[in-house]
Parts: C-alpha cells; sequence; structure tokens
C-alpha cells in the first residue's frame, strides 16, 4: 500500500491551494481520506483520540441495511413471477432479477447525491461529508421499484439540495434527507408511488395475469377491509408488494440488531415508537369506529414501512430529537401519528413517511422543552442549596 | 466515610505505560520555567527581565487586573530567557538555577492568624495561584469568600498517579497545616473526596477541619469539578475554590517553615517511556532530568500532564504549574489503509463498533492520531454517557458557538472546566476541538460578567 500512498501524496498539491486542480479539492479529499486515514495528529485539546469516526459510524449503518437490500432484490423477483405467472425461477434467478432492478436505482441516488455533495464540500472549504452514503442507499430502498431513474434523480437533487445543503449541510438538516426525497416524489408524482402496480417490476408497462392486484397490505386493509390482507406471517417475512426495502421485517430486525449492539442507532427511539405504534393501535381496537380501527394491533408494527421507518429514519441522529427524554417523546409520538394517518386520514394508505416528518419537526421543540426543565431543575438548586 | 457517591457514566480509557509504585529521588535540574498558558484569562506584567538576578520566592510577574497575585521563581538563579511566541506573546519565563538563596516569607501557626494576614501570606509568597476557583477553572480572585473549597484525592485520567501512594512519600506531614490555612479562608467547609475502597492512609485518618467524600466510577469521578456537582454544585453568583492535594501540602511547608516550595511527585508514564516510575520534582524543573535516556526511540510527543488534558512540551520543556503527571506518547504520524474499515482488535474505543469492545485485553497501546476528519455534530446520546453531571454537553457546546451568554449560564458554564469535557472530545466521532469551544466560551463569560 506505500506505492499507493507515495502516488497520493505525490499527486495532493496539485489540489492544494493554488494547484492546478484546485476546483477538485473536495474530490481528492474525499477519496483519500476513504483509502487512508490521514495522519494528521492532535495539535490541541485531548492528545488522544478515539479511532472512531464518521465514516465508521455511515458504514455500520450501512451494513446495517444490507439484510433488507438483499431481500428486498429477493423479493422484487418473487413478486415478479407472482404477478407474471412464471413458476420455474430458482432462488437466485429471483434473486438477481431483483438485484439488476435495484442497481440502477443506487447508481443514480449515489452518482446525483455524492456528486451534489462533492460540490457543496467544494464551495464550503469542508470536508465530504459521509452523511449521504447512508442517505443514497435510503433513498432506493424506500422507492417503488418501478419508479423512473429521472425521477429519483430529481427526488435525490431536491433532498439533498433544499432538505439538506441549504441547511448547512449534514448535521444542520432539519427533515430526514432520505424521507424528503420520497415525500417529493409522494406530492409530485403520485401515480408513481401509490396504487396497485408500481411495487411489481413491470406492471406499468401492462401485462401481468388477470385479475391480480399488486396492491400492498395496507392499500388492501383500506379498500376492503383487512380480509384480504396477507398472513401476518407474510408480512413479518417480507414476501408481499411494498417499496424495495420495507417489506421484509425479519431483514430489518436483523439490521436494528447491528444499531443497536454497535450503539449506532437509538434504542430509546426504536423501542418508543414501537410502544407508541402498538398502544395506538390497542387503544383503537378497545375503541372500535370503522373497520379499520380493527386490526390487530401487532399488524401495524409489521405492515408498510412502519419497520423500516421505526429503525432506519426515526433514528436519524440529525433530524431526530436529541436528548434522552426528548428521543422518549419523539419516537412514541411518531409511532402514534403513523397509526392516526394509517386508520384516519382517507386519502394515504401509509402513514411512517408523513409521521417521521411530522415529528422531524417538531423534535427541536421536544429538544427544547427538555432543555428549559433542565435549567428550572438547576435554578431550583439555587433555593434549596 | 461519608455517603458513597456512586457515578455510572465516564470512562476509563485502559492506555498501557502505567507506572510502576517505585519512586526516584529527586534528580538534579538547573533549568526551570513558568508558562504563561497554564493560568489561561491571565494578562501578566513582568517584573524581571533577562539576566536580573531572582531568589527562590522573588517574583516573575504579576496578574494585571489583580496586581498582588504574584507568579514567583521556583528556585534562585537568573532569568536566562523571556520567551515571547507569535505577535510578541509571552510564552514562558526561563530560570537557569545558581545557588540555593531563598526568601523567607516567616513561617507562623495559620491558625492563630486572621484571614487577612493568611491571604497576604499567601499571595506575598506567590503560592496563591495554586488555588483555583470555579466558576471558570482560573486562579482564584482575591477579593473574594469562596463558599466551599474542594480537593479531590484521586485522579482517575489516563495513567495518572496514586495520590495515596504519592502522600505516603510526600516529605513531612504538612497536610494538616495546609487545611488549617484553607480554613481561615472560608466560612464554609472544606471538602475532601476520596476513591470509595481506597485504604486508610494515615494522612487522611486524623484529618481535622475537613469533610470526607467518597466516589465510585470511572473518569472523570477523579475530577474537582464532577466532585463539586454532586457534593454541592456551583450556582450563579457563588465561588467555590479548588486546589491539588499536593499544593495543600505546599500551603501547609509555607506556614511550617517559611519557604515557597513546590517540591512534589509526579508519575512519567505512557508507552513512550522505558521506565515508567514516580519521580520526586519541583514544579517548573525541566523534564530533560528525569527523562533523559528514559525514552523509546521514534517519534514522541511528551505532554505535562495526563493525555486528555495535558500540554505538550518539548523533552526540555518544563512541568506545568498544576500538573501531577508527564506522559510521553507515540506520535501518531502515519496514514492507516482503511483504516476506518478494520475490526479494530487492537484498538481501543468507547464505541462498540469495535471488536476490542468484546475483548478483556487490559491495556492499549493509543497514540496522537486523530483517527477521521472534523465533521458537524452528527452523533446524539453519547456525550453524555461521560460526562457524569446534569449537563446537556452538546446544547452548551452549541451555546457557546453562538455567543448566547444566557444560554450559557443557563446550561451550566459556571459548573464546567475543559477537563470535564476531554472525554466528550476524545470520543467524539465528529473530531470536534470540544476542550477549547469549552475554554472561548468560559473567556466569554469573564468578559460578560465584568
Amino acid at each position: 500500500m506505500n506505492f499507493l500512498l507515495k502516488r497520493m501524496k505525490k499527486i495532493e498539491p496539485l489540489f492544494e491551494k493554488g494547484g492546478r486542480l484546485e476546483k477538485l479539492r473536495s474530490v481528492y479529499d474525499g477519496f483519500a481520506t476513504f483509502l487512508f486515514v490521514p495522519d494528521k495528529v492532535t495539535t490541541k485539546g485531548s492528545h488522544i483520540r478515539d479511532y472512531m469516526d464518521m465514516k465508521r459510524t455511515m458504514t455500520v449503518v450501512i451494513l446495517a441495511l444490507m439484510p433488507a437490500l438483499l431481500f428486498g432484490a429477493y423479493n422484487i423477483g418473487l413478486q415478479h413471477t407472482r404477478a407474471f405467472g412464471i413458476i420455474d425461477w430458482t432462488l437466485m434467478q429471483m434473486f438477481w432479477f431483483g438485484f439488476l432492478k435495484i442497481l440502477p436505482l443506487i447508481i443514480v441516488s449515489y452518482v446525483v447525491g455524492l456528486g451534489i455533495e462533492f460540490i457543496a464540500a467544494q464551495i464550503r472549504g469542508h470536508e465530504i461529508n459521509e452523511g449521504y452514503l447512508v442517505t443514497g442507499m435510503l433513498i432506493p430502498l424506500i422507492m417503488p421499484v418501478d419508479v423512473p431513474l429521472w425521477m429519483v434523480a430529481l427526488s435525490v437533487a431536491f433532498a439533498v439540495i433544499i432538505g439538506k445543503e441549504i441547511f448547512g449541510g449534514t448535521g444542520m438538516n432539519i427533515l430526514n434527507p432520505a424521507l424528503t426525497a420520497r415525500a417529493f416524489l409522494f406530492f409530485s408524482y403520485p401515480g408513481w408511488m401509490t396504487g396497485d402496480k408500481v411495487w411489481i417490476e413491470g406492471l406499468t408497462k401492462g401485462g401481468g395475469l388477470d385479475g391480480f392486484s399488486g396492491a400492498t397490505p395496507l392499500a388492501l386493509a383500506k379498500l376492503d377491509g383487512f380480509a384480504q390482507m396477507p398472513s401476518p406471517m407474510e408480512m413479518f417475512i417480507g414476501t408481499i408488494p411494498g417499496s424495495v426495502g420495507e417489506t421484509s421485517v425479519v431483514a430489518i430486525l436483523i439490521g436494528a440488531l447491528v444499531l443497536l449492539v454497535t450503539g449506532v442507532g437509538s434504542w430509546r427511539i426504536m423501542l418508543s415508537m414501537t410502544l407508541g405504534g402498538l398502544g395506538m393501535g390497542l387503544l383503537l381496537n378497545l375503541t372500535g369506529g370503522n373497520e379499520y380501527t380493527q386490526i390487530p394491533a401487532y399488524y401495524h408494527l409489521i405492515m408498510g414501512g412502519f419497520a423500516f421507518g421505526t429503525v432506519f429514519m426515526a433514528t436519524d441522529p440529525v433530524s431526530a430529537a436529541q436528548t434522552s427524554t426528548g428521543k422518549y417523546i419523539y419516537g412514541a409520538l411518531a409511532g402514534i401519528m403513523v397509526v392516526i394517518i394509517r386508520v384516519f386520514n382517507p386519502a394515504y394508505p401509509e402513514g411512517t413517511m408523513l409521521a417521521i416528518l411530522l415529528m422531524n419537526v417538531f423534535a427541536p421543540l421536544i429538544d427544547h422543552y427538555v432543555v428549559q426543565a433542565n435549567i428550572r431543575r438547576r435554578l431550583k438548586r439555587v433555593q434549596t442549596a | 466515610m461519608s455517603k458513597l457517591i456512586r457515578l455510572r457514566k465516564g470512562l476509563n480509557i485502559r492506555l498501557a505505560g502505567a507506572a510502576e509504585k517505585i519512586l526516584l529521588p529527586e534528580v538534579a535540574v538547573t533549568r526551570f520555567g513558568v508558562r504563561f498558558a497554564d493560568f489561561p484569562g491571565l494578562v501578566a506584567r513582568l517584573e524581571v527581565q533577562e539576566g536580573s538576578s531572582v531568589r527562590a520566592g522573588s517574583v516573575l510577574f504579576h496578574d494585571k487586573a489583580f496586581p498582588e497575585i504574584k507568579f514567583v521563581s521556583p528556585v534562585s538563579g537568573v532569568v536566562k530567557e523571556i520567551v515571547r511566541g507569535e505577535k510578541r506573546l509571552l510564552t514562558e519565563v526561563v530560570i537557569d538555577q545558581a545557588g540555593s538563596d531563598r526568601i523567607d516569607f516567616g513561617a507562623a501557626d495559620p491558625l492563630r492568624l486572621t484571614r487577612e494576614e493568611v491571604r497576604t501570606k499567601l499571595l506575598s509568597s506567590g503560592l496563591w495561584p495554586v488555588i483555583r476557583q470555579r466558576p471558570y477553572h482560573i486562579v482564584a480572585r482575591p477579593d473574594a469568600v469562596p463558599r466551599a473549597i474542594f480537593i479531590s484525592a484521586f485522579d482517575t485520567a489516563p495513567l495518572a498517579p496514586d495520590l495515596d501512594f504519592v502522600m505516603a512519600n510526600t516529605h513531612g506531614n504538612h497536610l494538616q497545616t495546609g487545611i488549617n490555612a484553607l480554613s481561615r479562608l472560608t466560612d464554609g467547609k472544606i471538602h475532601i473526596s476520596r476513591e470509595a475502597g481506597a485504604v486508610r492512609v494515615p494522612e487522611f485518618d486524623n484529618l481535622k477541619n475537613v469533610e470526607f467524600h467518597s466516589f465510585q466510577g470511572s473518569h472523570p469521578a477523579g475530577n474537582v469539578g464532577v466532585q463539586i456537582h454532586h457534593i454541592a454544585p456551583v450556582v450563579k453568583g457563588e465561588v467555590v475554590w479548588t486546589i491539588d492535594l499536593q499544593d495543600v501540602v505546599a500551603l501547609g511547608r509555607l506556614f511550617a517553615t517559611g519557604f515557597h516550595d513546590r517540591e512534589r511527585i509526579i508519575v512519567l508514564a505512557g508507552t513512550g517511556v522505558l521506565h515508567p516510575k514516580y519521580h520526586r520534582i519541583r514544579t517548573g524543573a525541566t523534564v530533560s532530568g528525569i527523562l533523559g535516556a528514559n525514552m523509546r526511540d521514534g517519534s514522541l510527543r511528551v505532554i505535562s500532564g495526563n493525555a486528555l488534558t495535558g500540554r505538550r512540551i518539548t523533552p526540555e520543556g518544563s512541568l506545568g504549574f498544576y500538573d501531577n503527571m508527564v506522559t510521553v506518547l507515540p506520535e501518531g504520524d502515519y496514514s492507516e489503509f482503511f483504516g476506518w474499515a478494520t475490526p479494530g482488535l487492537m484498538k481501543f474505543s468507547y464505541w462498540r463498533t469495535f471488536v476490542s469492545k468484546m475483548l478483556p485485553r487490559k491495556e492499549y497501546d493509543l497514540d496522537t492520531n486523530i483517527h477521521g476528519g472534523h465533521r458537524a455534530f452528527v452523533v446524539t446520546g453519547h456525550y453524555e454517557n461521560v460526562l457524569p453531571m446534569d449537563i446537556y454537553p452538546v446544547h452548551l457546546l452549541k451555546a457557546i458557538m453562538a455567543g448566547d451568554v444566557e444560554l450559557m449560564e443557563n446550561l451550566g458554564i459556571y459548573e464546567v472546566a475543559e477537563e470535564d469535557f476531554a472525554l466528550c472530545e476524545y470520543i467524539d466521532p465528529s473530531k470536534t476541538e470540544i476542550q477549547e469551544i469549552i475554554r472561548s466560551g468560559i473567556n466569554l463569560m469573564i468578559k460578560e460578567m465584568n
């Protein structure tokens, strides 16, 4: 590796201030620090620093997403065979079929998003933020498989520029960028984000078996009552139509385990959001009202994007509440909101995306009150001391 | 002993290179230095020039705002050099030792002196600056009477000396005299915090005029600021004082003998040292005497103080005014291929993303590499885990960065010192210079409050 290091050190001056390739500094920097943790030593403050850095933090999240991605690829193939009545595909064929469908989504997401990140880093004179490595993986996983690539590119650009960079970049954004991208498409091109065709590769182009419905369980529940829904086991394993990475609760739970064991994801948010959703579901079971309120409460946890949102979206540390107490409140409210939107909103079958975005907006307010409570507690000591 | 205070937050960095409990005699050293950077907020007015003859106890410079706060020479000799840095900023007064002439400030029993007399003696002898105050963690202002005085009797920083061992080997029994002197300066209590389960040490057993506290927990449980927070927190408008245990002995020595003598026992530790041991040394002495041929080969960093909060010095540099150890660590000036992606068998970390977290290994070799690049704050909920105070660290830091004085006040700026946030800085994956931010916040408060 010494050879590589020497070569890189040799071309480094080209990218420094005054160098010929100064305009590509952020690009050089991004690749150089990706290959080698730099030889920079501490100059002030603590002389020793932890080995943990942002690259490692983000890598952990990407690793945690892998089970959902791999299952998603298989499920695309599986759903395709069901919709078109194909009976002789092997598991590997299904996986490979799905993988080739996902790959362009991932490539478009990374190329567009990282391109903007490189430019933003160059303008600001910062190093490249690794945050987009996660966002760029999340976006394909929460899209319907048949979404046109130009729409993905557009939504990524919107999310990164409007959702993140104008607030100051990674760490400063209010909304979760990946959900911002999805929300953008959801409201701009609703025909491509809902319905009973987009979730299954090929259906939008016509064809498919007669009478086959590619609707998600949530849409089925909304339209025909939950008698039409797949079995809980199917929803838990994930062999149902839905966004690429959201269907398999099993795969998502493996990812959750990775996040929790490493301490990178917040257990407080995951726990409180699950309890919030479950609690609201139980409450509706008790009160009754319409048919939808009678869906067993635990269905809410395994349907739609609840699991994926809880594990990977709501826990985004930048857009979530930042105080420990705040995280419980934020998570619980997000869980409650998901179920409320699902059950009571006639227009949207799914509520996870909107619930989390809504709570993103309220997170600073929640934190504000938690911090104010801390301030009051601290002031109180004056009188008692 | 009093009620046990258990701290669940914190982190002991398992740094290799701990010292054996062997005390080496004082090495003759002829060069001494007093560094200005040891006294944040100080605006110094020199009273000597290069070539001036000084005695042990002669004034070198004083504080501009409080001219009665004097900083004196630790030895007799000649001012060799007044070192200036960038913008001709004073950095250090260097003294070459010659002779053993020292100023006699007069022995006295502090219990028979008035508060004013004790104060005057400490100020004129140049021992006053060993007392520091909270808020701000700066040299105590002489015009205030502290609500209480706090002393930490254990140090939890990486490789820090065992203060029980230090006390057992300290010359003369001046601790009680020092405590007596301090007791004249406050109407409140003098609190000494010891580590839970520490052995009985005769020096402490018969100590009077003090209240003992017992702490259990990882670093920074030994930080006096953390102890104050749990014993009786500093609130707005109050002042408390802190003083190092060995400096209480120095105060006692002043009253018992009449001389300014800050002989102390320090530890020389770290993986850059061949034989880490305890040393008897005087504050301000160049560390070249104890380093000698005791350093390993390679690129090394010498630190006066501990690895988290100490100050970088040259191998000929002097022991800092408040320091009780010298740490020598390998420099981390190397590039690591895909370093961020390795499993991390040999990498000590706070984070459970490293395999080392699951290994029972006791000691790790750490260097001065930053291990990453600067980023905005992203992760949450972890800084709190290494700060055992009811304070929201990131919110306080952001208040400082925004210059919001009222919010800083509300979020606890009066209680903290940069050393209390050193672990937040250590674990930070965004590599923020947190200690520097805290100090800049404190400086802003000092400016705003005057």
